[in-house]
């Protein structure tokens, strides 16, 4: 295995060999004056064998290393620890672009080690909330669900919640595939990050890379559920480092694709629990709200810079459960989140996007005139609005009947389901501009009675709504008319 | 001063020994970078130390020091449009230092130093003073009219005060002599931010703050001087509601407590305050507010400092004589900071891990908000109101933080996921949200807006009310199978909830609606259900009434201005009695023939 490219020769080597006790993955050893807290060491097994740690607490008597790589062969009598007086560093160079690494950024695809540009730390450093500029520059995803509903823009961190065996994969690589910012030709890049997934889900985000031909503008960190739990925590933060040498660097637009944060939170359990920490709701720490925070808020835009990271983190809620503690703090981090509903994937609906569910907080900013179209806010609230009252009707109907419904209620249920089969359901290799998906939006409101766009502004109806706009084409004789 | 040494380090906790001599939240500086940290606990000659910033780097060994003073507000002219952190850094002028990223160490003063203020004075040699009396006034900006106070505790004869001119704050305005004392007056003062600045009486909060929010302004109103927790879970709109408070609100200052939240978020709200008018002055908001970020990803024990920080400003503002609105986002931030230090201090748990003191220090922040006579002269009154959100994880009420807020502040918002999630905004569930100041506020209700506003408040409650019990029937039996009158019901909660109580936050005419404007639209609302009850006793059939032409012009009332609600709601009172009528003419015949 190759060695992590550290800078060369830091000022000074502290070594011990007095190993005190091991706990789950965490090693004591006794305090070498001068550890510092949080700082980076190599444990040198009997076999010669290099791991890395980091303190995570150190007294006078006791050291705590938390080892990168588990402590299995440890032993007491010939194991070495070295401290390097430096917090964890990751080489980087735009040299990264196209290559594939291991959780602690060391390549593992038999291309040759990086020659770095600069050596950064992994933790990164918050951003001043005064140097952050709000994200309002729309992306096209080219999904209607996505694009229509919970538009995504540029410095967002929006993560998708979903269910194992639902599409979640699928709909990242589209998105990967599709995301474009309309009318600019700028220098992207993707990082993707697979934490603690199989060898197979890895593969499958790779060869789409390919597929895509965009593996040159994409730098990969693979941590499969295999390799030890604690290079889990290291893994996103790696993905991160990369990407802000990219965006703050380089001037670059950095999409990143974090899965899977489950894993993540259930490594962070893991070494929580080995530390004998309190533990806060279903064992997980208290801290974790923190400790993911650190991790998304390093997506987003500052002043004078060019580039932006935008950070979509896929997650699995066990059980389905959004009040898990995962989803949970997870979404109160991130700016919306992309929920993916298991009725819609039996439906056969793809992607099965709950609309109810699912929100993009800077939505607002990036959405309407000169960004994407004038009527996209009031066709959004309108859409939503008749979606919802049409599945509200859809239980009322389940009870009672048909019988018992107005034709005005039979529009409505019948707006839910072309709702979901045109609109939210879209072919996996198909592109829907943000006006085709807008035009599709007003054919499907074109169902209900005129007087019940209640939340549209009347010009903007005469404008849009298909009746006007057709008439209006075939008078003007323009070609494009809605089929 | 004291000088220890480090003993142990673990995250934000730093145990030091060699302590003796400090005392129990007295500032102290850890390490070479001289990080600032905070004795939380005493043991021996050993301080427990939680630090405020980053502590990667630091050894064993280190040295610590003793400041002898507990953390202060600076507070002073150049406050106001300020983005500070939980430690009063001025975040602008640290992006210019050291980038844009938030660096350890860094020192820099609250209030610029160099700048020159213009200055008037109030008082002549020879006055006497007492502490809080006003000496002069610095224009802090259009909206801000900064008076400059004698320091609590100080009292005494002017002995010297500078004519009016531009002065920087370290000048001295004025000197006043007690005995033989001198103590010189600048135009800032220093506060221990733990600690409540004195008032002379605490007053009943009696006169509402308007939000512009048509459900608290109507149904569960705020009061200037009162306290309200915005619980909810991710997604039903605490941040857009407290934002909107912020800007809106009929406060001379806001201030914004951004305690372990979003970035982008604090972004936006940084820019649009730059962004949106005033709406009484036509001025920018950022002209009477002061910002306090201390985003998730930044250092956990200064989330505690943050709110702290922001209520001695408040506090400092209010003694002026000014209505003061101070808004918290998001205390549960703020909780589990105190849980992660209280677990590394292996304090004995409360519920869910949080410490035993976490009601006790709630308490001591939202206990601070409250109308006062104001120490000094001339004689003033002032308020701080606080609002502050809570996060429960899983949108789930009963748990500690949520429950230890609720015994304490006056007013519930509920905010509900179902709601949310049917994007009725802002998401008040009014089932479960209380105000406890409905009765004092009535009172100026019905003096300086209409007569009946205690009237249309409940009767909009018991609508509502009455229509959550119809909802279950109607989920076994299906709508059509209801009496009439309860249909009316069902008709008229829908339109309530709709025309009434759901408002645009993003809106530019919707966002804010004025209390008379609020007015004017539930009064309309129930009018048209009191003559409906009359239609429908005639033998008018429900649908029929929900036919009207005057219910789209209702719906569209929250569109239009103010003004324009006002000068035309007459017309359309008359012109819904008219429809009434006719359609009991035609029914009327109709039976006849």
């Amino acid at each position: 295995m190759s060695t992590m490219e550290v800078p060369k020769v830091p000022l000074c080597y502290r070594e011990t060999s007095s190993l005190r006790a091991t706990k789950g993955s965490l090693l004591l050893v006794e305090t070498v004056p001068g550890v510092k807290y949080g700082e980076i060491v190599e444990v040198e097994l009997g076999s010669g064998e290099v791991r890395y740690g980091q303190v995570i607490d150190v007294s006078k008597d006791v050291t705590v290393i938390q080892v990168f790589g588990g402590v299995s062969e440890v032993d007491m009598v010939k194991c070495r620890v070295r401290f390097r007086g430096e917090t964890l560093k990751l080489p980087v160079s735009l040299d990264m672009l196209g290559r594939i690494f291991d959780g602690l950024g060391r390549p593992i695809d038999g291309g040759p080690p990086i020659v770095p540009e600069e050596y950064l730390d992994i933790n990164g450093a918050p951003i001043n909330p005064a140097a952050r500029m709000p994200p309002s520059e729309f992306i096209e995803t080219g999904i209607s669900a996505i694009d229509g509903l919970n538009s995504l823009v540029r410095g967002q961190k929006l993560p998708i919640f979903s269910g194992s065996g639902l599409p979640h994969n699928r709909i990242a690589a589209q998105i990967v595939r599709q995301a474009t910012v309309r009318g600019k030709e700028e220098k992207f890049a993707v990082v993707f990050a697979a934490i603690g997934v199989t060898y197979d889900d890895a593969a499958f985000f790779i060869r789409n890379f390919k597929e895509a031909g965009i593996l040159d503008r994409t730098i990969v960190f693979i941590n499969t559920a295999a390799d030890p739990v604690i290079q889990r925590i290291a893994t996103p933060r790696a993905a991160l480092t990369a990407a802000e040498y990219l965006a703050w660097y380089h001037d670059m637009h950095v999409l990143v694709i974090l899965t899977d944060m489950t894993n993540y939170c259930e490594a962070l359990r893991e070494i929580s629990a080995a530390r004998e920490e309190v533990p806060g709701r279903r064992g997980y720490p208290g801290y974790m709200y923190t400790d993911l925070a650190t991790i998304y808020e390093r997506a987003g835009r500052i002043w004078g810079k060019k580039g932006s990271i935008t950070i979509m983190p896929i997650l699995t809620m066990p059980d389905d459960d959004i009040t898990h503690p995962i989803p949970d703090l997870t979404g109160y981090i991130t700016e919306g989140q992309i929920v993916l509903s298991r009725d819609l994937q039996r439906k056969g609906i793809y992607p099965p996007v709950d609309v109810f569910l699912s929100l993009s907080r800077l939505m607002k900013e990036g959405i309407g005139e000169g960004k994407t179209r004038e009527d996209h806010p009031y066709v959004f609230r309108q859409l939503y609005a008749a979606y919802a009252e049409g599945c509200h009707l859809r239980e009322i109907a389940s009870i009672v009947g048909m019988e018992a419904l107005s034709p005005r209620d039979k529009k409505y249920l019948e707006f839910a389901d072309v709702f979901e089969r045109k609109f939210i359901n879209q072919g996996e290799y198909e592109r829907r501009s943000i006006e085709d998906t807008l035009d599709l939006a007003w054919d499907l409101l074109a169902m209900l009675p005129e007087e019940e766009l209640k939340l549209i502004r009347p010009e903007l109806i005469e404008r849009y709504h298909p009746k006007y706009r057709r008439g209006r084409e075939a008078g003007s004789h323009t070609s494009s008319t809605q089929g | 001063m004291v000088v220890g040494r480090i003993y142990r380090i673990s995250g934000p906790l730093v145990i030091a020994e060699g302590m003796r001599g400090v005392q129990v939240y007295e500032v102290v500086e850890v390490g070479e970078d001289r990080l600032i940290g905070e004795v939380i606990g005493l043991d021996g000659d050993r301080a427990i130390i939680q630090v405020y910033e980053d502590t990667s780097g630091l050894s064993v060994g280190d040295k610590v020091v003793g400041t002898g003073r507990p953390l202060c507000a600076e507070l002073g002219p150049g406050i106001i449009g300020t983005v500070y952190d939980g430690l009063q850094r001025p975040l602008s002028v640290l992006t210019e230092k050291v980038g844009p990223f938030v660096r350890r160490g860094v020192k820099e003063y609250s209030l610029p130093r160099d700048k020159k203020w213009h200055f008037k004075p109030l008082v002549k040699v020879g006055d006497k003073v007492g502490e809080g009396d006003i000496i002069g006034i610095v224009q802090e900006t259009p909206l801000v009219e900064h008076k400059i106070m004698v320091p609590p505790g100080i009292y005494g004869v002017v002995k010297e005060v500078v004519p009016e001119g531009d002065y920087t704050i370290e000048e001295p305005v004025a000197i006043v002599e007690r005995g033989s004392e001198k103590y010189e007056v600048k135009m800032y003062q220093l506060w221990p931010i733990r600690k409540p600045r004195p008032y002379v009486q605490r007053l009943d909060p009696d006169e509402p703050l308007i939000t512009g929010v048509r459900v608290i302004d109507m149904l569960f109103p705020l009061a200037k001087g009162g306290t309200a927790a915005v619980p909810g879970g991710f997604g039903t709109g605490k941040t857009v509601l407290l934002q909107t408070f912020a800007k809106w609100a009929d406060a001379q200052i806001h201030i914004y407590v951004g305690c372990g939240e979003r970035g982008n978020e604090m972004a936006d709200a940084l820019h649009s305050f730059l962004r949106l008018r005033d709406p009484r002055s036509g001025r920018p908001l950022r002209e009477k507010a002061i910002f306090i970020a201390n985003t998730s990803n930044m250092p956990v024990a200064a989330r505690e400092t943050s709110v702290f920080l922001g209520v001695t400003i408040a506090e400092y503002f209010r003694d002026m004589g000014y209505n003061v609105l101070l808004v918290a986002d998001s205390t549960s931030r703020w909780a589990e900071a105190m849980r992660e230090i209280s677990g590394r201090l292996e304090e004995m748990p409360g519920e869910e891990g949080f410490p035993a003191y976490l009601g006790s220090r709630l308490a001591s922040f939202y206990e601070r908000a409250g109308k006062v006579v104001c120490l000094g002269n001339p004689r003033r009154i002032g308020s701080v109101t606080i609002a502050g959100a809570v996060s429960p994880p899983g949108a789930d009420f009963s748990e500690p933080v949520t429950q230890n807020t609720l015994r304490i502040v006056r007013c519930l918002f509920a905010l509900d996921v179902a709601l949310a999630n049917r994007r009725h905004f802002p998401a008040i569930n009014w089932l479960i949200s209380y105000s406890l100041y409905v009765d004092t506020v009535e009172r100026w209700w019905g003096e300086r807006v209409g007569k009946d506003w205690r009237y249309l408040r409940d009767k909009a409650m018991e609508l509502l009310q009455r229509e959550a019990e119809l909802q279950e029937i109607v989920r076994l039996v299906g709508p059509e199978v209801l009496p009439e009158r309860d249909k009316l019901v069902l008709e008229v909660a829908r339109m309530i909830r709709e025309d009434f109580l759901m408002q645009d936050a993003f809106d530019p005419v919707d966002c804010y609606s004025a209390p008379e404007k609020t007015y004017s639209m539930l009064r309309i609302i129930i009018k048209f259900y009191e003559h409906g009850v009359k239609a429908v006793d005639s033998g008018i059939p429900v649908a029929e009434i929900r036919k009207l032409p005057i219910r789209t012009t209702i719906a569209r009332l929250k569109f239009m201005r103010n003004e324009e609600v006002v000068e035309k709601v007459k017309e359309y009172e008359k012109e819904l009695e008219r429809e009434f009528m006719e359609l009991g003419s035609k029914f009327g015949a109709g039976g006849v023939g």
